[in-house]
């Protein structure tokens, strides 16, 4: 502690208010309140401004975490907003969605011994006191390159590119399929973990730069990429929209009515506001007993929609233990705080009808772990009779997705992998196909916002020097 | 953007549009359907794409007044415009030289069975059309089904027009006086599609059925229009929306269809009471 001079012993970190379980349970509005500045230069405070910065190399942007902590500690909070916006487009969705805890923050020296800094919070605070100051700073407009680039998906990854691609003096295009941009920052991530408002102040902010928009514009349908790249002229395409197909259980009953994806769920219910209807105009079924089968952030959310909707019991299906949840740590116990059941070691395996064509129970096994599989998980096994039912009227299976094949089957000499997701050099993006980059879910299958928001970072670097030098290595992708 | 260019009431309950959509008519293809929605607080619809004009720039569709955005959708007037048009969505139709080929349309399922029976006709295929409604005053498009078809059939259910049957009754004459019948295109209410399916599956002749499923995106993310054929789940947006009928549970696709008849009963009572239109 020789640079922490000014406190006999390590502080404790600075945590952040939010609303009570019982109340924000019922409400749609963000759990926590953020910092006030006084919070956030106390939390500041405990950075040592390391010699070697670790938590820098925790990031998949590499944000300059050191100086804009610094810049906190100092009051000069819109500049440390700004800090982070040369490595960052959407400072304020990451400070809310990222999972620092397995990136910055799990490098951070402070936390071998007691709490890391909290530097998710801290970007939070900055990106939120620049938006609520209205001194949104735009960089210098850079001179044109002559070039276009259409992204496909505005997510995540289309956001963070064509963020990236604008700076650079690029026009930049960005196709959005639905009526609305921000990929699943607008239709998947609810309110109360990610308000609407700062999604559509990020967008506004990429628009600023120079990035024209068009919304409704369903590539593969409207354009093929052979057609942008020709008939439209656009020098190189970026292909970012995300992960796809939702993945239903493979059980009997799977397709009765008050059964959703959680893709559909959240869709309805963010996008569509239907937790609104009958103001807003589409229907939502609001079940009195809700499962939710999986174990990731987004079962969490549906979980917490769905008691936010009004449901009086809502059951968390998993077939591992809780250790073994994808979800970040924090969600897990937000879910748990709010009443959320927990139903771990245990698979649904059909669902039952109520002779109408409804959903009335799930039946469900008791699983126990086994042996370690591919993932380094342990395994569950069904403990064979320990059938049991659960009675609901809404089921949310939130298992993950598969590869849509709307755009992709329209695209001559794009080389996919066995899951039909794109193959692609992680470095620059590069497919096997010349002009045509991707990123982010397309690539991977579900993930993070922001390893989008890297991959598309990334993509934008291979497209610049591409542009640059119109080199194409098609060799990579050979058998 | 997304103007009405032309509005038609085909009757009481059936409205036309000719919707400015430059370019999606571009690429629309018998088969294709689209998206809409009214105005911010909207729901998405899928409609289908009745026809398109490449050189006007218009697609045109036919919607019946089922519940409250429909009927909202009906009060719209030429020269007013939508919020939002995307499509074109779905795969196409599969148009070959066949042979003979019977084209059954039923309801407002007249309206995106011309432009199939047009194609059909175009690559060489004999049309033979059957169009179908429950009285006089839900046909349309007659004559427009006429100039693409070799032969046209109408029925009303109450013999108020054409023949008194259901589509059923001349496809099963036409299935047995004629064993030369290599296709059958059938779309309408899912009712009629199941029984177009049983009389065709009885003369062993291969069915195509356009399914209307209830969708929200519409581009495969979030599988409300999720359908069973042959035992599997599928997708009416992204796989669909024209599915092999004798593969088709259309049980399902009806009891899926009614998921939310208490809240749409309970928007258009609303709607009711707010404008008094309905």
């Amino acid at each position: 502690m020789e640079e922490n001079q000014d406190s006999r012993k390590p502080k404790n970190r600075v945590k952040m208010r939010e609303q009570l379980a019982v109340e924000r349970a019922r409400n749609f509005m963000e759990v926590p309140y953020g910092y006030t500045p006084e919070e956030a230069m106390e939390e500041a405070s405990r950075c040592l401004n390391c010699l070697k910065p670790t938590c820098r190399t925790g990031c998949p942007v590499s944000i300059d975490i050191p100086s804009f902590i610094k810049l906190i500690k100092e009051g000069r909070f819109i500049e440390a907003a700004w800090k982070i916006k040369e490595d960052n487009a959407l400072p304020a969705v990451c400070g809310r969605v990222c999972p620092q805890e397995i990136q910055c923050e799990s490098m951070c020296i402070l936390g071998k011994k007691g709490d890391p800094v909290a530097i998710g919070n801290l970007e939070r605070f900055v990106s939120d006191y620049e938006r609520e100051s209205g001194d949104i700073q735009v960089p210098d407009k850079p001179a044109p390159s002559g070039r276009k680039v259409a992204i496909i998906g505005s997510g995540p990854a289309g956001l963070s590119c064509a963020a990236d691609l604008a700076k650079s003096g690029h026009q930049v295009t960005l196709f959005e399929a639905l009526h609305k941009p921000g990929g699943v920052l607008i239709y998947g991530i609810p309110e109360f973990r990610l308000p609407k408002v700062i999604v559509e102040k990020e967008v506004a902010y990429i628009r600023k730069l120079g990035v024209e928009l068009a919304v409704n514009a369903v590539i593969g349908k409207l354009y093929t990429i052979d057609e942008l790249l020709t008939a439209y002229h656009y020098d190189a395409c970026f292909i970012a929209t995300g992960a796809g197909l939702p993945l239903f259980l493979g059980i009997p009953g799977e397709n009765l009515n008050g059964i959703y994806s959680a893709n559909e769920f959240l869709t309805r219910a963010n996008l569509m506001k239907s937790y609104l209807f009958p103001e807003y105009d589409t229907p939502i079924k609001v079940g009195k007993r809700v499962a939710v089968i999986g174990g990731g952030n987004v079962a969490m959310d549906s979980a917490r929609v769905a008691l936010r909707l009004g449901s009086e019991k809502v059951h968390l299906i998993y077939r591992r233990s809780e250790a073994e949840m994808p979800a970040r740590k924090a969600e897990i116990h937000h879910a748990h705080e709010e009443g959320i059941e927990f139903n771990v070691l245990t698979n649904p395996v059909r669902f039952i009808d109520d002779g109408k064509g409804n959903v009335a129970a799930v039946e469900c096994i008791r699983m126990e772990l086994g042996e370690p599989d591919a993932s380094g998980r342990r395994s569950p096994v069904p403990m064979r009779g320990s059938e049991f039912q659960i009675e609901i009227d809404v089921a949310i299976p939130a298992l993950g997705t598969r590869s849509n094949p709307l755009l992709i089957r329209n695209v001559p000499h794009l080389s996919l992998n066995k899951r039909g997701y794109i193959i692609a050099d992680e470095e620059t993006g590069m497919t096997s196909k010349p002009g045509v980059f991707a990123g982010g879910d397309i690539l991977t299958g579900s993930a993070t916002v922001i390893l989008a928001l890297g991959a598309g970072r990334k993509a934008a670097q291979g497209i610049n020097d591409y542009l640059k030098w119109k080199f194409w290595d098609t060799k990579k992708f050979m058998n | 953007m997304y103007r009405i260019l032309r509005k038609e009431v085909l009757s009481d309950f059936v409205i036309l549009f000719e919707i400015e959509a430059r370019e999606i008519a571009k690429k629309a293809k018998a088969g294709n359907f689209f998206v809409l929605r009214i105005h911010e607080q909207g729901e998405r619809i899928p409609l289908t794409i009745a026809d398109f004009d490449r050189d006007k720039g218009t697609i045109t569709t036919v919607f019946q007044k089922v519940g409250k955005t429909t009927h909202h959708l009906a009060t719209l007037k030429e020269g007013n415009s939508l919020t939002d048009v995307v499509g074109p969505l779905g795969m196409h139709s599969h148009i070959e030289n066949f042979g003979t080929v019977i084209c059954v349309g039923g309801g407002v399922g007249i309206a995106p069975t011309y432009p199939i029976a047009r194609s059909l006709k175009e690559a060489g295929n004999t049309v033979i059309s059957i169009i179908g409604a429950r009285m006089k005053d839900l046909i349309f498009w007659e004559d427009k089904m006429r100039s693409v078809s070799d032969e046209l059939i109408v029925t009303t259910d109450d013999g108020s027009y054409g023949r008194k049957a259901v589509v059923t009754v001349p496809l099963d004459e036409r299935l047995t006086e004629n064993k030369d019948i290599n296709l059958v295109y059938a779309i309408g209410p899912a009712i009629m599609m199941k029984f177009v399916c049983v009389t065709t599956e009885k003369h062993k002749v291969k069915t195509i059925v356009s399914l209307n499923s209830i969708m929200v995106d519409a581009t495969g993310m979030c599988g409300a229009c999720r359908v069973e054929v042959g035992k599997e789940t599928k997708f009416a947006c992204v796989d669909g929306p024209e599915f092999d009928g004798h593969k088709v549970d259309f049980d399902l696709l009806m009891s899926r269809q009614r998921m939310y008849t208490g809240e749409e009963k309970e928007a258009m009572e609303l709607y009711k009471i707010k404008t008094g239109v309905g």
